[in-house]
């Protein structure tokens, strides 16, 4: 046979709700790696594309939230296991979508599927770390436990497109968070593979949705959006403009969303985590119950 | 948007004239075969083209009789009349409501959308575990939509079971808000006639300002029209008051439970034969509940009514209808089919109760440039 096969390119989309949409606007943009090579179209996402994530984020947070802690764990393990099944699909991806070495890239899908289970495995444990019992003065059983807060949006890191995008929504979920995740503008396909990834692995649909397109466009409208209740700006802007750490946090301040501000500069991802992502979108609950009479 | 202007005027013209013949459409086509031969005016094509396209969905009743009373005089007359009504064209119908759905309203024209639909809400609480405090809390929302825009207009009315009218009533005082009661054994219309008249009386003897009853579907769908039109001849009878006012009165044709355009086209003209005040499609207690074809074939009657008799009745779809998106769309098919003459809250309203929120989340959306969220609206 020396016929050649034709070409089968995937096309990237959304994915909202559970579903995979085409961005409303109906446009895509080109993602070239980084020698400026075209890898293939990503969606264009707009600010309707945001908002319709948010409601389904929205309608998907009683659910979540109110899921056992070891419930969650479970479908965070089995993310990882779906995503260990198709490691060699995202060292290519993540191989062309950072410029790294095919070992490199290889190191760091492992990572990121041992971040999942690190992840699985930390959401019936939080509560006993950061949680307690206090000790106050009166017959009451005192405790304090972290529940999760809502809404959050996400912008992912602009380098690391598949262990920092990992890094940044495992722990918003971990907790009963439901997440909008806009994926580095830059390399934004492995995160839209990493969709389908999601799609397969039990996770509700609406607890995590990922959109692709301007970091300026898109950006600014999660920031100020009245149903978002935090918002991580890994992936924000350092240089002065709508999308720049600081003109985001002026526009989250509207509703006293919860902010975690980015690094200066993108850490390395491969360091131990700790807890502290997680903890930035928890609320600290507090129950008082009467004992003896 | 071209062409949909050039579809408006073409029928126009027709509509003027009168109901289109099948010998028209058939002698049109004739045209069509040969208009690549024949130096045909092109506009001239197009208007009868477009026309026999949509004949059956903008059929003009100009062969209704001029004595109402002679077709509702008996049985036999009553049928023949409404089995008289030309068909729908199933296909037409839902293809013009689809297409009028993707108009697109911005900016301006939004703002005055938004705003002259939460004028024509009817704002509805219908459920089994309704409270006279639940009532109360939807009249202070009624009364003040949105707190913090003292400019937002109010709904219409507050729609409620017979029961609770006295305390909706008492709740908005004399604030422009009417207060509507759904009522003849709502929503399954299942009772006999003096229950359901008593059940009227009731409600307008509380104060109630608009009457929704519910037709017999049961009788509709056997044919027994005489017995349904009589009933809304009593009912409307029961809505008037001691002062000579009286209740305007909405018929609920259930049009979920119909089945087809065609007996929603029939059960409409028997509506307003009777002295509806308002066809309205649904209870919003069954699957099917207001949709874009059906409210666009009770639209074309009440304008063909109008146009035959004189007389103006409004129109209410009612279920299921949740978003700003939902809203426009209706606003849309009623200008382009009735016209601008229903764009009122007088002559065309909404049954909704979630509507309401989302559409002051979008008024919240317009005013403020960022988008809104239910934390800042109530909760109902």
């Amino acid at each position: 046979m020396s016929e050649t096969r034709l070409a089968v390119n995937k096309t990237y989309k959304l994915y909202i709700g559970g579903a995979f949409p085409r961005s409303e606007s109906g446009r895509v943009y080109a993602v070239t790696d980084t020698k400026d090579r075209p890898l293939a179209n990503a969606p264009r996402g707009t600010r309707k594309d945001a908002r319709d994530a948010v409601v389904a984020a929205r309608k998907a947070y009683p659910g979540w939230s109110g899921a056992t802690a070891f419930n969650r764990g479970q479908v965070l393990y089995r993310v990882a296991e779906m995503l260990e099944g198709r490691r060699e699909q995202f060292a290519d991806e993540v191989s062309a979508a950072e410029g790294v070495g095919r070992n490199k890239a290889l190191a760091s899908v492992d990572a990121a599927v041992d971040r999942w289970v690190w992840y699985a495995g930390w959401t019936d444990k939080l509560a006993q770390v950061a949680g307690g019992a206090n000790p106050v003065a009166g017959p009451y059983a005192n405790w304090t436990t972290p529940e999760a807060t809502g809404v959050v949006a996400v912008l992912a890191p602009r380098k690391s497109s598949l262990l920092g995008l990992t890094s940044v929504l495992a722990p918003v979920v971990a907790t009963g968070n439901t997440a909008v995740v806009l994926a580095s503008e830059q390399a934004p396909l492995p995160a839209l593979a990493f969709a389908e990834v999601l799609a397969v692995s039990d996770v509700p649909g609406g607890v995590v949705n990922l959109l692709s397109g301007p970091l300026a466009e898109v950006a600014p409208w999660l920031a100020a959006h009245q149903d978002v209740n935090a918002i991580d700006l890994a992936g924000a802007s350092h240089t002065a403009g709508v999308a720049s750490v600081r003109d985001l946090e002026i526009a989250a301040a509207d509703n006293l969303k919860r902010v975690l501000r980015p690094e200066a500069k993108e850490p390395d991802w491969t360091a131990d985590p700790g807890v502290g992502r997680m903890l930035a979108f928890t609320e600290a609950r507090t129950v008082w119950h009467p004992t003896g009479n | 948007m071209k062409q949909e202007t050039l579809r408006v005027t073409a029928i126009h013209p027709v509509s003027q004239r009168g109901q289109v013949k099948t010998g028209d459409c058939a002698s049109t086509g004739a045209v069509d075969a040969r208009a690549g031969a024949l130096p045909v005016e092109r506009e001239g094509y197009l208007a009868r083209r477009y026309a026999c396209r949509y004949a059956h969905v903008v059929t003009m009743l100009s062969a209704f009789p001029a004595d109402p009373v002679e077709v509702t005089s008996s049985e036999a007359a009553l049928t023949r009349f409404l089995h008289g009504l030309p068909g729908i064209d199933k296909v037409g119908a839902e293809s013009r409501a689809a297409m009028l759905g993707t108009r697109s309203i911005k900016k301006d024209a939004k703002a005055f959308a938004i705003d002259l639909a939460i004028s024509m809400i009817d704002l509805t609480t219908l459920e089994g575990a309704d409270t006279p405090g639940k009532v109360r809390s939807l009249c202070a929302k009624a009364l003040h939509p949105d707190p913090s825009e003292p400019g937002t207009p109010r709904p219409a009315a507050i729609c409620v079971y017979p029961d609770l009218v006295a305390e909706a009533k008492r709740a908005l005082g004399a604030a422009p808000v009417n207060v509507a009661s759904v009522a003849t054994a709502f929503p399954s219309g299942r009772a006999a006639l003096d229950i359901k008249l008593a059940d009227v009386a009731s409600a307008v003897a509380a104060g109630a300002d608009e009457i929704d009853m519910v037709i017999d579907r049961g009788a509709f769908l056997s044919g027994r029209y005489r017995q349904v039109f009589d009933e809304i001849v009593a009912v409307k009878a029961a809505c008037a008051r001691p002062d000579g006012e009286a209740a305007h009165l909405k018929v609920i044709l259930e049009t979920g439970e119909l089945s087809t355009y065609d007996n929603v086209r029939r059960a409409s003209w028997l509506a307003m034969l009777a002295g509806a005040d308002f066809i309205k499609t649904s209870t919003g207690k069954v699957g099917t509940n207001a949709t874009l074809p059906v409210t666009l074939v009770m639209l074309e009657a009440v304008r063909d009514f109008r146009a035959a008799t004189g007389r103006q009745i409004g129109v209410k779809p009612a279920g299921g209808i949740r978003t700003t998106k939902d809203a426009m769309k209706y606003l849309v098919l009623v200008n382009e089919t009735a016209g601008q003459d229903w764009l009122t809250p007088d002559w065309f309203r909404l049954g909704a109760s979630s509507l309401l929120n989302d559409l002051l989340m979008q008024r919240h959306k317009l005013a403020t440039g960022r988008y809104s969220g239910p934390d800042y609206v109530t909760v109902d």
